[in-house]
């Protein structure tokens, strides 16, 4: 295919929010069009992608490669494998689905629109970049326009603080990451940043041990790993529907990404040698986030903390260097994902209706909004891990993983799967079965059709996978078969 | 010594001749131009400049490897050349942006004395010889004091005028204490010779360590080098603001030319010692500036630290005195001088209808003039350190080069410093951004030659972060010729 | 035809229960009626599908067999077939899903939801009886909770509030609803990593291959040997499938569940999902652990001697009918776990066998009965609105065919000979005598108490003084309601008289099993 699709996708957002910025501000509808039309096009171009790449073919495909900084080495190098194309995907999925849910946005939403775009043109970046300089640099460029998206248009009572928390804790974990990886640059001695050379250069078991905390836990923390976990939640809360969408759907997994990327496969046995205690990290991550969770009766709370869970099982999957374990902790970063777009897209729609996000003040639900109910629903399940959905077909095998290299870490992590069935119940009964309180009952009427059709998108990845694994994962494993590959076995 | 005058050294003093020429006709014209007439003399400033800086371009471009001109009193290499091009930009944009500014701009001799400063500048950064970097460094200090106390009627330049002075001199003075004793040791007075004598070993380490000290407190205090920082927020604060911008970006940044030439090519013998001391310096000049600027509410003064700080990371660079060391503290000063040039003249623009420096007038800028509020937030990204802007690229750059000098403590400290200027960069935004004012209608003025000064800032700090390739190839040849 | 037979059985309700939600809501009697012609269909088919029992080819043991690749990464795959015990299952699931749909023609409130629920709620137990992949298995067992939370939930008895923690009260129904979830789950969790272990280190999920290989194979984990990890993960499957039948004391979730839930949902519930957790002893834990079967095999049967007396003894306790038909269940399942106990404690001696299939045909007796009961009781409540048996009483005169239908469908749950309970009672109690002499004698206790509480259920209802409120507002069993028992009825009495067509395929099963 000799059209430059990746570059396209990565850069065509960024390039339409500054041509954004040209529009007339008073000129909403139009600026909304545009946008739509924007976010559409690139969820073709991923579906296209997705579509497009070969599983039995080479390790990368789409790749382009062009000189930037050929003195030091850097290279624009893009590509996408078994893994990184199911993001990309993702991310084109969610940008689509919530641009559509921020059709509402009435404050000058010619900036929200162009700084959405930014994020979006950075997440892309990194899930393509083949260049340890080009994912830093799309990194940083994703990390930025959430302080302005928080701060300008989010919930009123948290989002200075919010938005200035995450900011500093992810440029925290981007620099440490940095100084890693500057570090293993210098120490291969090859001269390139390019990460396919980095791959095969074997570092000392010193240095690897040295070096693989900074860079695995300087990424991990966008993952929302334990202790630095804290920004993630009140991010969560603070942040206006789309870029809540945005945050727990596709950013959290750039973290996780990066992490393997850079971190484990760069570095693998400095991974192995670290890895037991970042497991029981892991753990705390999956088990306590749930129980933190269940005492939430602020929505966006319990789907936060809910977030910081699963992303747990994430990171527990990647640690236990198994295959299964690599395959599950993929499909759930996907799984994942959009779920919790689902989520937040719904408790958004309720949220702009009734203004009160706490369980107890909401009720009855189902009965104005019930296409919103179902989604709900839908993706309380695979929240749950209920078999049938895509949550099941990730947990089940990072479970496998877990017992083939630590099987008390797998029967610990099993107990959150009840927990996340209690709260999710609770939520969804408490927030759509019963009666409707009286305050609220004026505001409430049912949602619109193009919200139908992002919750329609959304809902049927999470089902299609769950009862079609094989939709998604025979390209996650022709990835991990690579990488079992270059680790000399998983 | 002056046996036979070369058309090579002519073109390389082409811009001194041409600045030259350019203040013999300001003073002229201020002289001669009626009343009503003095706007002509800014116009006269920039066509003059603008026409420098072409000259420059076209032919004072050295070829190849550097040389030693004018009986070795000056270097013409890429380092040279690029640094040049730096202070005649930025002469011009403060010219621009000094347009309309009260008390200033119809002042002939506000242009007569920023160009004999420029003209400073531009010997300092081709200087190979003692006494030629002493004379061009006062021939930039002391226009620069006289500015900085420029508006007599206000207590605040008054006060950063006296200060800027004695502080300046004070450091002068022990500058040319350094500079004697190295004369006195090595019996030379060029860069040159005076590496060989040191390499010769001539000179016992300890009476160099200790030159090589002073001479660090001399630039150190044009740097704003911790721990001689003191004057900067201060004077940055009480001066006209478009004389701050000039301080802030041209003058610091032929300091660290003066700072990077003469401690590579002088003092390679002591590099272990001078680069420690360089390293701790960097780490406290990081730190303080970043630390301070978090309780700033006046934006003078915030950028002022925030200026102190970028001086420490410049400081990075210098503390690896490797070839990635200079290229990066030359790439460091492209990129922050287009983003202090980008951030001062929003502020220059902005303060003129506000009228007022302090951060919480700034509410609601973003609705009053979005443009201003967009330029704003690309120059402030870009001092934080934020792709793709060239502060990003530039942060990189030093970091790596710590790295690579084995200075990883150093370049964690840098890290955790960019953290921190993040925080109050991000405050400034969010004032101009989230918060509201009642004077939302009225627009924000300001003419079209400063509107297309920003607009070229803010273009230059984008591609500084995108395509950098030409720029760092720029940059690594200056740095090369002195290796 | 037969290659696709059980996959058209298993997927028909749910590919059904999906058209029906296009259906316009507004036109009830059209949504029920196509609701009962959609359950109609896998009846249909597992008719077919059992007169062709004897002549379907046999692989491993199992007819019908379906193969296709689901979910290869892990070495699960979409693996379906029927034996004996399968094929029973299978037909009593059919059989009373139609009943309860017929059953649930009075419900009002969103109807289609309802029917979309109950049917998908069919495909999730019929996946549980085909299944002959371990992962599938489980897939199918958790599918199977979600409807009937809702249904639970949303179309359950509306009265009531209990307390669940911190002062948070909330409706009877959805307290019930939420135990029974969480119940559940909390107890597949066990199961769940313990069908982890076995695919890991099995390498696969596929029955039958682990039939052969899982007895011989040598584990070890953390540092325990080969005896405790095969026990650990017994005791982890028999957690799981005891919360489900119920053993006692895992049994609380079950009068709640039972009680708060609409008629069609307890008949399902008692009917077939009780089952499940029958199926889940007889189909995994039996062939996969059999030693550690044997060793526990004697709490096993002191448990089921417990559920029987003390399951008696609360249903005699009760004046809420629903929740004495409810501890009946216990009761009752308490001789199928006798049975089980009892063959896994001797298995293959022909003691065994008796009591296997007496077990097995006890699940189908009392699915016949319990369903009945349970019907039954709703039709009284749809008539009285209530169902404290203080306030009814000699209600005979006025129901005269609905108190005939009550007697007899008691005296079947009772165990009267004649009718099908006595069948499978006495072919448990005589496998499990020469067994478990001991827990047989005192299950005779619980027999009694049996009697007790039927006949008290029966008499406060029908006998006695007739309650004046009632007089003039009772009308008798209607034709659909009588529609509904018939199928039931009649094989009560046939299976009472001649059980031989159910037995022998049973037999065949239970035979293959010990083999």
């Amino acid at each position: 295919m000799d059209l430059p699709i990746l570059s396209i996708i990565v850069f065509l957002p960024i390039v339409s929010g500054f041509a954004l910025l040209l529009f007339p501000s008073e000129r909403r509808d139009l600026i909304y069009r545009f946008a739509l039309a924007v976010a559409f096009i690139c969820f073709v171009l991923s579906i296209a992608v997705y579509i497009g790449f070969d599983i039995e073919g080479a390790r990368f495909q789409f790749i382009e490669k062009y000189d930037w900084l050929p003195d030091l080495g850097i290279s624009y190098h893009v590509g996408v494998d078994g893994i990184s194309t199911p993001l990309v995907l993702l991310t084109g999925i969610v940008i689509f689905t919530g641009v559509i849910i921020s059709q509402r946005i009435d404050d000058r939403p010619r900036e929200f629109f162009a700084f959405l775009f930014i994020l979006a043109s950075g997440v892309f970046g990194v899930f393509v970049a083949l260049d340890l300089f080009g994912l830093f640099f799309f990194y940083e460029i994703a990390v930025f326009p959430m302080y302005l998206l928080i701060a300008l248009w989010g919930w009123k009572e948290t989002r200075e603080y919010a938005a200035m928390k995450l900011t500093l804790y992810l440029f925290i974990g981007s620099v440490v990451a940095l100084v890693g990886a500057l570090a293993m640059y210098f120490e291969a001695g090859i001269g390139s940043f390019d990460m396919l050379a980095l791959e095969q250069i074997n570092f000392s078991l010193g240095f690897q041990q040295l070096w693989f905390p900074f860079v695995y836990l300087g990424f991990a923390v966008l993952g929302g790993i334990f202790p630095f976990h804290n920004w993630s939640p009140d991010g969560h809360v603070a942040a206006p529907t789309a870029v809540s969408m945005f945050h727990a759907g596709v950013l959290m997994k750039l973290g996780a990404f990066a992490a393997l990327r850079v971190g484990i496969l760069l570095m693998p046995e400095g991974a192995a040698y670290h890895f037991p205690w970042i497991i029981a990290l892991t753990l705390v991550n999956v088990v306590y986030g749930a129980f933190i969770a269940m005492n939430q009766t602020d929505l966006k709370y319990m789907i936060g903390f809910s977030s910081v869970s699963h992303m747990g099982l994430v990171a527990l999957g990647f640690a236990t260097l198994t295959y299964d374990g690599f395959v599950g902790a993929s499909l759930q970063m996907v799984s994942h994902g959009v779920m919790t777009a689902l989520f937040f897209a719904v408790v958004g729609m309720i949220y702009d209706q009734s203004h009160t996000r706490q369980i107890p003040e909401l009720g009855g639900l189902m009965k104005v909004m019930p296409f919103a109910g179902v989604a709900f629903i839908i993706g309380g399940l695979v929240s749950m891990g209920m078999p049938g959905f895509s949550g099941f077909i990730a947990e089940f095998p990072i479970f496998m993983g877990a017992w083939a290299s630590y099987p008390l870490v797998a029967i610990l992590a099993v107990v959150s799967i009840v927990i996340t069935a209690a709260y999710v119940l609770r939520a969804v009964g408490g927030v759509f079965f019963g009666d409707i309180p009286e305050n609220i009952k004026d505001h409430m009427h049912d949602i619109t059709a193009s919200e139908k059709l992002a919750l329609s998108i959304l809902a049927v990845v999470l089902v299609g996978v769950g009862v079609l694994p094989g939709v998604m994962v025979p390209m996650v494993e022709s990835g991990v078969a690579w990488m079992s590959a270059l680790l000399g076995g998983l | 010594m002056f046996g036979s005058i070369t058309s090579e050294m002519i073109l390389a003093i082409l811009p001194e001749i041409s600045l030259l020429l350019l203040i013999a006709i300001v003073f002229i014209a201020d002289l001669v131009l009626p009343t009503k007439r003095r706007s002509l003399l800014a116009s006269i400033t920039s066509a003059g400049l603008a026409l420098t800086i072409l000259i420059t371009v076209l032919y004072a471009r050295p070829n190849g490897s550097s040389q030693l001109l004018w009986g070795g009193m000056l270097n013409h290499d890429w380092l040279a050349f690029v640094s040049k091009l730096i202070f005649l930009t930025t002469a011009l944009f403060v010219t621009f942006f000094a347009a309309n500014w009260k008390g200033i701009w119809q002042k002939g001799e506000f242009y007569v004395l920023l160009l004999t400063s420029t003209m400073g500048m531009t010997l300092v950064s081709s200087a190979s010889d003692l006494i030629m970097l002493f004379l061009a460094i006062e021939m930039v200090s002391i226009p620069l004091y006289l500015l900085a106390g420029f508006l007599v009627d206000d207590d605040r330049s008054t006060e950063a005028g006296f200060k800027y002075l004695l502080f300046g001199a004070m450091t002068t003075a022990v500058m040319l204490y350094g500079f004697s004793l190295l004369f006195g040791f090595s019996g030379h007075t060029g860069f040159a010779e005076i590496g060989a004598a040191i390499g010769a070993g001539q000179i016992p380490t300890l009476a160099l360590a200790g030159t090589s000290i002073l001479i660090l407190v001399g630039f150190g205090f044009k740097v704003s080098m911790a721990p001689l920082h003191f004057w900067a927020p201060d004077v940055y604060e009480g001066s006209p603001t478009p004389i701050t911008t000039f301080l802030s970006t041209a003058s610091k940044a032929a300091g660290f030319v003066a700072l990077v030439r003469i401690m590579i090519a002088v003092f390679p013998a002591v590099q272990a010692e001078w680069t420690s001391f360089v390293a701790i310096a960097a780490a406290l000049t990081m730190t303080i500036g970043n630390l301070i600027a978090l309780s700033q509410t006046n934006i003078k003064r915030l950028l002022a630290y925030s200026s102190i700080a970028h001086a420490g990371y410049a400081l990075l660079g210098v503390a690896a005195a490797s070839v990635l060391g200079v290229t990066s503290v030359i790439y460091y000063f492209l990129a922050y001088v287009a983003t202090n040039l980008a951030a001062f003249g929003v502020i220059m623009i902005a303060s003129q209808t506000l009228k007022s420096d302090e951060i919480a007038d700034y509410a609601g800028l973003s609705r009053r003039s979005p443009t201003l509020a967009l330029f704003m937030l690309i120059a402030f990204l870009s001092l934080a350190g934020v792709p793709p802007l060239g502060g990003f690229i530039a942060k990189v750059l030093v970091f790596a080069a710590a790295v690579q000098a084995d200075m990883i403590w150093l370049a964690v400290v840098g890290v955790l410093n960019a953290i921190i200027g993040i925080y109050y960069y991000l405050i400034v935004l969010k004032v101009v951004y989230l918060y509201d004012s009642d004077k939302k209608d009225q627009p924000i003025p300001s003419t079209r030659l400063q509107k297309g000064a920003l607009i070229v800032s803010v273009l230059l700090i984008i591609f500084l972060g995108t395509f950098f390739a030409p720029w760092y190839d720029l940059a690594l040849n200056g740095a090369a010729g002195l290796f | 035809m037969e290659s696709y037979l059980l996959s058209t059985i298993l997927f028909s309700p749910l590919i059904g229960g999906l058209l029906l939600l296009f259906l316009p809501g507004a036109n009830k009697d059209l949504v029920r009626r196509a609701a009962l012609v959609v359950s109609l269909v896998p009846f249909v088919l597992t008719l077919v599908a059992w007169f062709g029992f004897d002549a379907a080819s046999v692989a491993d043991g199992f007819r019908y067999q379906e193969q296709y690749t689901w979910y290869e990464a892990i070495n699960s795959s979409f693996h379906i077939g029927v034996d004996g015990l399968s094929m029973s299952m299978v037909l009593l699931t059919t059989l009373l899903t139609p009943l309860a749909i017929l059953a649930s023609f009075t419900i009002e409130e969103k109807p289609r939801v309802f029917f979309f629920l109950f049917l998908a709620l069919e495909t999730g137990m019929l996946g549980v009886f085909m299944s002959l992949d371990l992962l599938l298995f489980f897939v199918f067992w958790e599918i199977g909770l979600v409807p009937m939370y809702f249904l639970i939930d949303q179309w359950g008895n509306k009265k009531g509030e209990r307390e669940l923690w911190n002062g948070m009260k909330m409706a009877s129904r959805r307290y019930a609803s939420f135990k029974f979830m969480v119940y559940t789950m909390a107890g597949s969790l066990g199961l769940l990593l313990a069908i982890q272990l076995l695919g890991v280190l099995s390498g696969t999920f596929d029955l039958i291959v682990l039939f052969q290989t899982w007895p011989d194979l040598n584990v070890t984990i953390l540092g325990l040997d080969t005896s405790q990890v095969k026990a650990i993960a017994f005791w982890a499957f028999a957690l799981a499938f005891a919360i489900k039948v119920p053993i006692w004391p895992f049994h609380t979730w079950l009068p709640d569940a039972h009680t708060e839930a609409p008629t069609a949902g307890s008949m399902i519930l008692a009917g077939v999902l009780l089952k499940l957790g029958a199926y889940g002893f007889l189909r995994l834990v039996l062939p996969l652990y059999p030693e550690q079967a044997q060793a526990a095999a004697g709490v096993l049967a002191l448990l089921a001697t417990l559920a029987i007396i003390f399951g008696a003894f609360s249903a005699y306790a009760q004046d809420d009918f629903k929740r004495l038909v409810a501890y009946s269940s216990v009761n009752h399942m308490g001789f199928v776990v006798l049975g089980i106990a009892a063959a896994a404690y001797a298995a293959g001696t022909e003691s065994a066998t008796i009591a296997l299939n007496g077990a097995v045909l006890q699940m189908f007796n009392h699915g016949i009965s319990a369903a009945g009961m349970f019907f039954l009781v709703g039709v009284i409540y749809d008539r009285t609105h209530t169902r404290d048996l203080n306030e009814m009483g000699g209600l005979f005169p006025l129901v005269p065919v609905y108190g005939g239908l009550l007697i007899l469908t008691s005296m079947a749950s009772l165990g009267l000979p004649g009718l099908n309970g006595f069948v499978s009672e006495f072919l448990v109690v005589r496998g499990a005598w020469p067994i478990f002499t001991l827990f047989t004698a005192l299950s005779m206790l619980g027999l009694l108490f049996t009697g007790a509480y039927v006949l008290k259920g029966v008499a406060k209802t029908l006998h006695g003084p007739l309650n004046e409120v009632w007089k003039g507002k009772l009308t008798d069993i209607n034709r659909r309601e009588l529609l509904v028992m018939a199928p039931l009825v009649l094989l009560m009495l046939w299976l009472g008289f001649w059980p031989a067509w159910l037995l022998d395929i049973i037999n065949q099963a239970v035979v293959a099993f010990f083999g």
